[in-house]
């Protein structure tokens, strides 16, 4: 088959599927040129074939003279979910993996150059088999998606799974998660859950299909903390560029602060669990070091619980100089039933706000105050502004973290309806989120 | 050895791989300098692990998985001029127009075809020299040719690169490398093996190295071009040889490649006749050694392991390149593995006595064609140096193995790992792809520098001087200066202005004079005055001296400070002079008295005015004197 004249080239394109084998013929200033490969996918007008000598070209389709010389072969698809698998060691700890879509492994289709997340336990122990010394692993694939397309909902369904893989019997959890929203998650969790056991979220920074990727390294530590006496939800990832250790941080305290760096994921307002020391040449050597006080591991079934239930229907402001109060209004109309404010300093909007506050707090609306310094607490009791906001009912989200705030209101509101029992469990400590103190770091 | 081999003799097809650094203000994606830096000043360092990506049928390359098999700490030196990219910590940026430009204009010098839309790729490298495990590269045009007086050679492919990091010396059990190297761009030129002698091989790494510094945007100096070549003769295999940073070395190294393939295949044939095999035994050696005096052994605390190879006796001996034999060949497979072996063709020696000898071969039941290859190291490591042992000597069985291998600074060369596979490659995702508009590419064909071939034919035909002076003065940086030259100025010979800016300046700077003072308006003001004949050529260097020593000098000033300057009626009075007082000397010798009396004007002329004006005179005098008869 061989076109020639541009008019047909749009008809044929659509009949040059992915994968096809193609010799292209083309003019140039200086001479002919002959390239043949497989036809890639691609979002540009010129057609991409990628050359045996593994180069992907883009050649325009003006004066190509395209022969397709076989068709496509059939592309490997997409590993689906193998479901929960068991492979039973004895006398190592049994730990679930579940993944939402963050990606600790890939695969590279060096012969059309596609890379395809790998979900299921096999695909997983091929890729980091590390993790097969280090537990009995079980796996099971929840969401396949991009973690900035998490919503709400799906935190309830993500407990209510690790709650049930606890109750059949995991020692530990871990959850892989995509980087961007992982510190809500984390959040969501640990205020849904009270475990007797590990839960630890995992991702990475640099893909999965880089030979440099920290996903194995955070993977590897991640299994060290799930089968440790922790008892908490915690995130673990790198803690400084090196291939040397991860941090292991509390899931309310968690936040990314960088946008593509190994090292991104930081506890802020308190210092981190603990340290994982890693070991790339013996997995014996890595060693879990705590650096502040834990909750412990238990026997006591009874330590497992679950409250999932959410009121989605909460947002964020974030306050800027000069915005405008009628924002608030705005979300009353629309049905939220609460409200996190990210003030500026020790947690101050302009005083313009004040009226606006009140009314929405009046209407049954908490309103919490949070800081966009990130570090510190809000202390709205030293200057008039602040006092003026106390007054107007908001209620000081102390040193938690503006996400961690939202999420907490969310669950809070889930929990009760009632205004003062929402005030008091949203100033009280109930997962680690409010610290007792801050050092200096 | 056998006596020189005639290239074409033995179906030599070789192909050379050229990479060379760009001179451009960015590295390939990312905004530092393309600066090399004192080690000392790197302000940090992070360290690092690499694995291996699985390829779609789980398996991993035999390049990728060779050097897998080392779990290796990498270590990485930063500085204040390498950021987030070097250190796989951010993605890259866009890739370098500057550097597409200069790709661009070296393709269609070698009359390549540029593709319509560039897209960078990743090639799988774990051996550290890339923070991320892949180098980029993307090709950017195919199919060119170079013309060379054997033939034409084709030139297959040319790919912008980023150059790896540097390795620095271990520290501890850590791989070094210094991130200033890293994320340079490179162009990569790769010819077909068309070249079948290794003079040809030599001759088109020299021209490629023209063409791509004729463009002027390339760096220069030791470490900025390193060239791979891939050898294989009839019988033989694919060898590449890689890292070559010496133009001179090409042609030995070839000649010595050949000498190795074909030694190899001799040796398949006598390990055929002999019926040679490789048993798959890996003995525990070490009883035999428990009151050994051999040094070697006692520091491994008399761990001794060992393999027979059936029928190999004298093989292992045999020498395939200077100074390297085909046990040379086994040990470069165990010191992958950071041990050294003996065997039985050396030995007794190195302490280890006849009787030990003995015992290792009846460990094996060897005869006397059987070889026994030991190595002192705990079990683990043994048995996979050992493997390796045995995988090279089951190879020789099948002649030549294709492999990369590593050029030692004598020309010969060193196995490094087995040839990678074609297809190590996948897309870089954080790169969008370039299109080459056709109207970049017009402009660029437009602006293109003349080469050095076309400048040489152009002179010889211009200014009709012979080829080795055309060829001189083309590559000298003084070509433009040699133009203007012979456009100012009528009348100058074009063979003197070559010999004065190329072996008068050569002269001079041997003889310590600082060349470097004289701008290009002393040399026009030079020959300005030559052309008027103000003083003759013989007095060149002495006036090229004075002005590198005074470079404020006026060429007046220094006509006069040297003696010259002497207008041609003060000549034709001096040579009267002359003339006259030796008037009977002329009669008795007619126009034969011309010859001596020559050197008796030169000796009081010589300089001040050209030789050759002087003779013109003398003659013509001598002339009047004697038809004065
Ligand atoms: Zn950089």
């Amino acid at each position: 088959m061989t076109i020639k004249k541009d008019h047909k080239i749009n008809t044929f394109m659509m009949q040059l599927r992915e994968g096809a084998r193609v010799r292209i013929k083309k003019k140039t200033s200086n001479g002919s040129v002959v390239y043949e490969g497989i036809v890639m996918p691609t979002v540009s007008r010129n057609i991409v074939i990628k050359l045996d000598n593994g180069y992907n070209v883009g050649i325009r389709p003006e004066h190509a003279d395209v022969e397709l010389i076989s068709g496509a072969e059939p592309l490997k698809e997409l590993v689906k979910d193998k479901g929960v698998k068991e492979v039973e060691e004895a006398g190592l700890p049994v730990l679930s993996i579940l993944s939402t879509g963050g990606t600790i492994a890939s695969k590279v289709d060096y012969r059309t150059g596609a890379v395809s997340p790998q979900f299921s336990t096999d695909d997983i122990l091929e890729a980091i088999p590390e993790l097969g010394q280090i537990a009995n692993i079980r796996g099971k694939v929840l969401y396949s998606i991009l973690s900035e397309n998490m919503r709400a909902e799906y935190w309830t369904k993500l407990a209510t799974e690790v709650h049930n893989e606890l109750k059949s019997g995991a020692e530990g959890i871990i959850v892989t998660h995509g980087t961007d929203t992982m510190g809500y998650t984390a959040a969501a969790l640990s205020f849904m859950l009270q475990t007797p056991a590990p839960i630890v979220l995992v991702g990475s920074q640099r893909s999965s299909d880089r030979p440099s990727s920290d996903a194995a390294m955070n993977a590897i530590s991640a299994a060290k903390v799930a089968c440790s006496d922790l008892a908490e939800v915690v995130v673990v990832m790198h803690g400084n560029t090196s291939d040397k250790f991860c941090l292991i941080h509390r899931g309310t305290k968690v936040r990314k602060m960088h946008t593509s760096a190994r090292y991104a994921f930081q506890s802020v307002n308190d210092v981190p669990v603990g340290k994982v020391y890693y070991d790339a040449s013996n997995i014996g050597n890595i060693k879990v070091e705590f650096l502040s006080a834990y909750k412990k591991k238990t026997r006591d079934a009874n330590e497992l619980e679950l409250r999932a239930e959410l009121e989605d229907k909460c947002t964020s402001i974030k306050y800027y100089p000069g915005a405008d109060p009628a924002i608030l209004d705005f979300f009353a109309e629309q049905g939220y039933k609460g409200i996190v404010l990210e003030g500026t300093g020790l947690g101050h909007v302009s005083t313009d706000w004040l009226t606006c506050v009140e009314r929405v707090v009046k209407s049954g609306i908490p309103v919490v105050m949070t800081s966009q310094c990130l570090y510190g607490a809000v202390c709205d009791r030293v200057y008039n502004t602040g006092r003026d906001l106390l007054r107007a009912g908001i209620i000081e989200g102390r040193d938690m973290l503006p996400e961690t705030a939202l999420v907490k209101l969310m669950w809070v509101l889930g929990q009760t309806t009632d205004m003062d029992e929402v005030r008091n469990m949203m100033q009280q400590n109930i997962a680690g989120e409010i610290s007792g103190g801050r050092t200096l770091q | 050895m056998t006596p020189k081999t005639e290239s074409k003799e033995v179906g030599l097809k070789a192909g050379l791989e050229i990479h060379q650094q760009l001179d451009t203000h960015t590295k390939l994606f990312c905004n530092c300098p393309t600066r090399l830096r004192d080690k000392k000043e790197s302000n940090f360092s992070f360290i690092r692990y690499l694995r291996a990506s699985k390829s779609e049928m789980g398996e991993v390359d035999a390049a990728a998985l060779e050097e897998q098999k080392y779990s290796q700490t990498f270590l990485y030196k930063g500085y204040d001029s390498t950021c987030l990219v070097e250190y796989d910590e951010e993605p890259p940026g866009e890739l370098n127009g500057e550097a597409i430009e200069t790709a661009l204009e070296v393709a269609l010098l070698l009359k390549m075809k540029p593709l319509d839309e560039v897209h960078t790729m990743r090639k799988i490298v774990i051996d550290g020299s890339n923070t991320c495990g892949f180098q980029r590269t993307a090709l950017v045009a195919t199919d060119g040719v170079l013309q060379t007086e054997e033939g034409p050679v084709r030139v297959d492919s040319l790919c912008l690169e980023e150059d790896a990091a540097q390795k620095l010396e271990p520290e501890g059990d850590a791989v070094v490398y210094s991130l200033d190297r890293l994320g340079i761009p490179l162009v990569e030129v790769c010819t077909a093996p068309d070249i079948k002698s290794a003079e040809q091989a030599s001759k088109v790494a020299g021209q490629l190295g023209m063409i791509l510094r004729s463009t002027g945007k390339v760096k220069r100096g030791l470490g900025t071009i390193r060239q791979d070549i891939n050898i294989s003769i009839e019988k033989g295999a694919r060898v590449e040889i890689k890292g070559v940073q010496n133009l001179r070395l090409i042609r030995q190294i070839v000649e010595k490649e050949i000498n190795r393939q074909l030694k190899l295949i001799e040796l398949k044939q006598i390990l055929n006749r002999r019926g040679a095999w490789v048993e798959d035994r890996i003995e525990n050696l070490s009883d035999i050694f428990v009151n050994t005096s051999s040094r070697v052994l006692k520091k491994a605390d008399n761990n001794v392991f060992g393999v027979c190879l059936h029928g190999f006796t004298g093989i292992l001996g045999t020498e395939l390149q200077p100074d390297r034999r085909f046990g040379s060949e086994l040990a470069d497979c165990a010191r992958k593995y950071g041990v050294g072996l003996m065997h039985t063709d050396e030995l007794p020696a190195y302490g280890i006595t006849e009787d030990e000898v003995e015992r290792m071969r009846s460990a094996f039941d060897a005869g006397e064609h059987d070889c026994v290859v030991i190595v002192a190291t705990g079990r683990e490591r043994a048995e996979k140096a050992l493997n390796a042992v045995l995988a090279r000597a089951e190879e020789a069985m099948h002649g030549v193995p294709k492999e990369t291998r590593r050029a030692l600074p004598n020309g010969c060369s060193a196995y490094m790992r087995p040839l990678p596979g074609a297809a190590r490659m996948y897309p870089e995702t954080d790169v969008p792809p370039v299109e080459i508009e056709t109207r970049k590419l017009t402009r660029i064909k437009a602006q293109l520098p003349e080469t050095f071939e076309d400048r040489k034919a152009r002179y010889k035909e211009k200014f009709n001087i012979n080829e080795e002076l055309a060829d001189k003065i083309s590559r000298n940086h003084y070509f433009t200066l040699f133009e203007r030259i012979m456009k100012s100025y009528a009348g100058l010979s074009a063979t003197l202005v070559v010999r004065t800016l190329t072996d008068t300046l050569a002269e001079l700077v041997q003889e310590g004079v600082e060349v470097d003072n004289l701008g290009d308006q002393h040399f026009m003001i030079l020959f300005e005055q030559l052309a008027a004949n103000s003083f003759g050529k013989e007095a060149i260097p002495a006036i090229l001296t004075l002005l590198a020593n005074k470079p404020d000098t006026s060429i007046e000033q220094a006509i006069a400070e040297i003696g010259l300057g002497v207008g041609i009626e003060e000549v034709t009075r001096a040579i009267a002079d002359i003339v006259n007082s030796k008037k009977d000397f002329i009669l008795e010798n007619g126009e034969r008295s011309v010859g001596p009396l020559m050197g008796v004007v030169m000796n009081d002329l010589r300089g001040k005015v050209d030789g050759k004006v002087i003779n013109k005179i003398l003659v013509e005098q001598v002339k009047a004197v004697l038809d004065e008869l």
